[in-house]
């Protein structure tokens, strides 16, 4: 590809909203906040990349469909890099992402309830001060209840419903 | 800055945290596929993924400040025991239950207060990844306190083995806190808080929770050290040899 015809990062960015997540393929990489800086170095492509969990697998498959996906659009010289900071927060999912998640039944992360490590978060959750309120993505009831603070995946949290007594995943606030 | 820290004591200190990490996210994986209920071997095996997640970026930045071309993986499955730095409780043996989350928390209580630490680290490199992980330990620290007070102040059963557990570990918990000179170089330096630093806020965290869980803090001072420095239990060499099989049997396989 010579310089001179090199896509725009808008270009880039567009294609990137088309790559689904691996992991909870109906949103995309740009609606959970992961893809932090596209530009050109000369005629390199530099696509900045962050992690959600330090440990999340999914992160190489990541890496691996974001190559392919502009591999196929004619981008010959790519590097990606690994950005930690700032750490990924569930605050970055877009409003459209939350919408998809809900659609799929995931209740999204509500937002400033991730654990901090304090007690007193624990204390206020005992005494139902700091209950999170987490709607069934099926039913729409508020009866709902936690069953473990971790899921199917690093991101996830696994909730039941007590009304409709469906299980479902929530994406948890980090 | 760069000039100015020892960079030997940076990379010792950096294989103690990467250490820790390590054998502990190993340790816990294997419950995986063995815990009482499916939620807490999820929990289990997402705490473990944390762990080896972190460890990941530990190592990594160890093997950068060694610059001797060691990759994580390299210093994960290529050391002997000898030349690990892991505090001794991480490699304690699992136990049951019980025994898995009292240290567990044990553990969570120090890893929040220095990951805490480390996000005011003169090293930008220390302070991002610890921003990362403490994000992620909050709720290790959060799961852990509740099993510790759910099972301490349960059933007699559960209540003798949650005390047998604490009367075993406790003398384990002190090391994070004796400090030696790589610590001190790092203090010094203004890359870590110093360890005694951290005591008082984990004597509040352990004490609060543990008197919620109705368990006793055992009467003595004792404190089993050397993990730190490299001297460790037989145990250590039980897990490295199951966790280095492949590289050992296979050296340089990648998949």
């Amino acid at each position: 590809m010579a310089a001179g015809t090199l896509p725009s990062t808008d270009d880039v960015w567009r294609w990137l909203s088309e790559v689904p997540d691996p992991e909870i393929p109906v949103i995309s990489l740009t609606d959970l906040g992961i893809i932090r800086d596209v530009v050109w170095e000369d005629d390199t492509l530099v696509v900045s990349v962050t992690p959600t969990y330090s440990g999340c697998p999914a992160t190489t498959v990541i890496n691996l469909d974001i190559e392919a996906a502009l591999r196929a659009r004619g981008i010959e010289k790519l590097r990606l890099e690994r950005r930690l900071s700032p750490p990924w927060t569930t605050d970055w999912i877009s409003a459209g992402g939350r919408e998809k998640l809900l659609a799929f039944g995931i209740a999204p992360p509500i937002d400033g309830t991730a654990a901090d490590g304090r007690l007193v978060a624990r204390a206020d959750r005992l005494s139902g001060r700091g209950n999170l309120v987490v709607a069934c993505p099926r039913c729409g009831s508020a009866n709902t209840e936690r069953l473990s603070q971790f899921g199917s995946t690093p991101c996830k949290a696994s909730w039941r419903c007590k009304d409709c007594l469906d299980p479902f995943d929530y994406f948890k606030c980090i | 800055m760069a000039g100015k820290v020892d960079q030997e004591a940076l990379f010792e200190f950096l294989l103690r945290m990467g250490d820790n990490t390590l054998i502990l996210g190993h340790r816990i994986s294997e419950w995986c596929g063995h815990a009482p209920v499916l939620e807490e071997d999820i929990g289990l095996a997402n705490h473990a993924l944390d762990l080896i997640g972190q460890t990941q970026l530990w190592l990594g930045l160890a093997g950068e400040v060694e610059g001797k071309g060691r990759s994580a993986d390299n210093l994960a499955f290529l050391r002997d025991a000898w030349d690990f730095r892991n505090a001794l409780i991480v490699e304690r043996p699992n136990g049951d239950f019980g025994h898995t989350m009292m240290r567990q928390f044990l553990f969570d209580a120090w890893h929040i207060e220095m990951l805490m630490g480390l996000m005011r680290s003169a090293d930008p490199r220390v302070a991002e990844i610890a921003a990362k992980a403490v994000k992620e330990v909050a709720y290790h620290l959060e799961k852990s306190s509740d099993v510790v007070i759910r099972l301490g102040d349960g059933t007699e059963e559960s209540h003798r083995r949650m005390q047998a557990a604490l009367d075993e570990l406790w003398t384990y918990a002190g090391e994070f806190f004796v400090a030696d000179a790589v610590d001190q170089a790092m203090a010094k330096a203004g890359i870590a808080p110093a360890p005694e630093s951290l005591k008082p806020a984990w004597d509040e965290t352990v004490g609060t929770v543990l008197d919620e869980a109705t368990l006793t803090i055992p009467g003595t001072d004792y404190v089993h050290k050397g993990g730190r420095r490299g001297v460790h239990s037989e145990y250590l060499g039980h897990i490295l040899s199951e966790m280095q099989f492949l590289q050992r049997a296979y050296p340089g396989s990648v998949w």
